[in-house]
């Protein structure tokens, strides 16, 4: 019995050790405050998503050319809020140079960001912005203009009239927002003959927006095309136009990247997507921070910028660059 | 003893589900007054989104509701066999994502065959049961507890492992491993396309219902539920009951990863969180107590079915998201409340 109990603590100790490890195998990097170089914490929405492993590395190249330390966290789902906003008081605990942040909900953090305000600490944005004078800066796609682009290319593909379908991450975050009303606006403005049937919040979880897509595309069986608001909720919509048997029969407009998104464009299945410059606004939020800290001159806003990617330029040497696996 | 028969089923469904036709225990009582309950709402919704929408009563719409219960459902049927020991597991979802997690690596990453990526992952979800239920039974740690650690355990450990990227089943060795889930048999064999991963769902139910109603295990996990101390008394070894129960959990959660992987093709490293809750609400909804020692399958399936049902009806009548979540928790709470009235009639 006793040995038992022995060989089971052992074994739980055992896997511990084994998590720990594998942990601080991959944040050598993220021991906090350590030596004299700028610690800069980046708060992400998110890591999963490979969008965000590719933010990731554009933080860590900046962060490599100017020296400093960065740590890069995030909360596991983008509807997460209150998780991402305890990551930020960690993060302000820890008495930073400055603050790199993406935010899930564009009101939720301002108290958070105030206090970093009154310690000195410089906050760039990037990715979503605030709703808020805070931010000396904010790194990010314009959302707007890109979804813009987007229902742009829909009215084009669908012969400017019919009915569309929107599924999107969410309902709270200035992206979620953003995309939505940039390709809502697009379609009132510009195309009287195209009518928005549904739109509805798949929480990026492409099982969830799978089953969405499919009810959406059952209630409308008109539906000519379809936008996808980001990685998981196009992948979403993908699916279920392959499980409808409607290959062909909808226009599919995705956003971001991702080896799905990338097939299916190749394919045909997919007749084309936004994509944002991750690299570039992980990349530039690092950047930003470390010329605010020193209190070089920051633009109040660092427009990254985004593309139009289909079949016929997925390869060439200006989209490439930009796309991730 | 009730020997109440519910061929109400393949009503719905087209496959019987056994569970409920047998009743071991005079103390399990009344569940069947609660499964006709939840059985007439959910063909009382089926009518009134029959007649709000054209669009609602179609063959592919209807599959598309079953497909959609398949992965909740055969969480919720795992679910159903600790909830009647009194226990709970709240790592069922992320237990899943790990073993879609160990089929991905095992197939793609190691090359292997697919039916060894299939052995493996469901050994993957029923290690993590036995764990869990090793932790209850012999360090006497609350199930809430211990659950709760392993649903971050293996959280943590689906992105360590696949290094947080998603896995997909698209390389040449793997493919056909889609069709688990979404190719059909039935196609083949009679031209009515149910997908595999439906009729997987119902498989299961049947083999959970014959295994909680009569076999040994089932009528173990009841005593179990009803009353662990005169169990015990009476020379049955509980901690190798439990043990076995929390291991059974882990295997339908195994198998609840082959089919989401399956059918995303792909292996999604952060899914599943809230999955858990999702299992739970159909279990309750189907007339199972939190309390233990009552609970039937074919109880769960419908209760999985009915919030499946109430999802799909309500967005193909484009009611907003946000009063999609406020309903479905409203109808939580009315099958239970439901449960309560008729158990204090009783």
């Amino acid at each position: 019995m006793k040995t038992k109990k022995f060989g089971l603590i052992g074994v739980s100790l055992l896997a511990a050790a084994m998590v720990l490890g594998a942990c601080g195998k991959k944040n050598d990097n993220a021991a906090a405050g350590g030596g004299d170089k700028m610690y800069i914490p980046v708060i992400s929405k998110g890591f999963q998503h490979q969008f965000w492993q590719a933010v990731k590395q554009g933080a860590e190249k900046a962060a490599k050319e100017t020296g400093v330390e960065i740590t890069f966290e995030g909360p596991e789902t983008e509807s997460q809020v209150d998780k991402q906003i305890e990551m930020l008081q960690a993060a302000l605990d820890k008495k930073p140079a400055a603050i790199a942040f993406a935010a899930l909900d564009s009101k939720a953090a301002i108290p958070l960001l105030e206090k970093a305000k009154a310690s000195n600490i410089p906050v760039v944005g990037f990715d979503s912005g605030v709703d808020s004078d805070i931010p000396v800066t904010t790194a990010a796609t314009d959302n707007l203009a890109a979804a813009g682009l987007a229902a742009d290319k829909m009215a084009e593909l669908i012969g400017g009239k019919g009915e569309v379908a929107v599924i999107v991450h969410d309902q709270t975050s200035r992206t979620g927002i953003d995309r939505r009303d940039g390709f809502v606006k697009r379609i009132e403005e510009k195309y009287p003959d195209i009518k928005i049937v549904d739109i509805q919040y798949g929480g990026g979880d492409q099982l969830k927006s799978t089953d969405l897509a499919k009810a959406i595309m059952q209630a409308h069986p008109n539906l000519k095309g379809f936008f996808g608001a980001n990685e998981g909720s196009a992948i979403g919509v993908l699916n279920a136009v392959g499980e409808l048997k409607k290959d062909g029969q909808i226009v599919v407009i995705g956003y971001d990247s991702g080896k799905q998104q990338m097939d299916a464009i190749r394919s045909g299945k997919m007749a084309g997507a936004i994509t944002q410059d991750p690299i570039g606004i992980g990349y530039w939020s690092v950047k930003a921070a470390v010329q605010a800290v020193k209190g070089e001159k920051v633009e109040p806003s660092i427009d990254t910028g985004f593309h139009w990617y289909d079949k016929t330029n997925i390869d060439s040497d200006e989209i490439k660059p930009l796309l991730y696996e | 003893m009730k020997w109440a028969v519910n061929a109400s089923g393949e009503n719905n469904a087209g496959a019987e589900t056994p569970a409920g036709a047998n009743r071991r225990f005079s103390f399990a009582r009344g569940g069947v007054l609660q499964q006709l309950l939840a059985f007439a709402s959910l063909i009382l919704l089926v009518i009134v989104f029959s007649f709000s929408s054209d669009n609602f009563f179609v063959f592919d719409n209807i599959m598309g509701i079953l497909l959609s219960t398949a992965v909740i459902g055969v969480l919720a049927l795992g679910s159903t066999f600790v909830i009647v020991t009194g226990g709970i597991d709240l790592a069922v979802g992320t237990v899943m994502t790990f073993s879609s997690v160990m089929t991905g690596v095992i197939i793609t990453f190691w090359g292997a065959p697919i039916p060894l990526g299939i052995i493996g992952g469901i050994a993957t979800g029923a290690f993590c049961g036995f764990l869990s239920g090793v932790a209850v039974a012999k360090m006497k740690i609350p199930p809430f507890i211990v659950t709760l650690a392993m649903m971050m355990i293996t959280k943590g450990l689906s992105l360590i492992i696949s290094g947080t990227k998603p896995i997909y089943f698209t390389d040449g060795r793997a493919s056909g491993f889609k069709d688990i889930s979404m190719a059909s048999v039935t196609h083949s064999l009679f031209g009515i396309e149910i997908p595999n991963a439906v009729l997987i769902f119902f498989g299961l139910a049947i083999v959970a219902g014959l295994l909680l109603t009569k076999t040994i295990v089932g009528r173990y996990t009841f005593a179990l539920g009803s009353n662990e101390e005169a169990t015990r008394l009476s020379g049955v070894k509980v901690d190798f009951w439990k043990i076995v129960v929390y291991t059974i959990t882990g295997v339908f959660s195994g198998i609840a990863g082959i089919l989401m992987a399956s059918r995303l093709n792909t292996a999604h490293p952060a899914l599943g969180a809230g999955y858990e809750l999702e299992a739970i609400a159909a279990v309750v909804i189907g007339g199972t107590s939190l309390s233990g020692g009552q609970g039937t399958i074919l109880g769960t399936v419908i209760g999985a079915l009915i919030t499946s049902v109430l999802t799909n009806g309500l967005r193909i009548l484009s009611v907003p998201q946000e009063w999609q979540t406020v309903i479905i928790g409203l109808v939580l709470v009315g099958a239970v409340y439901a449960d309560i009235l008729r158990r204090r009639k009783a």
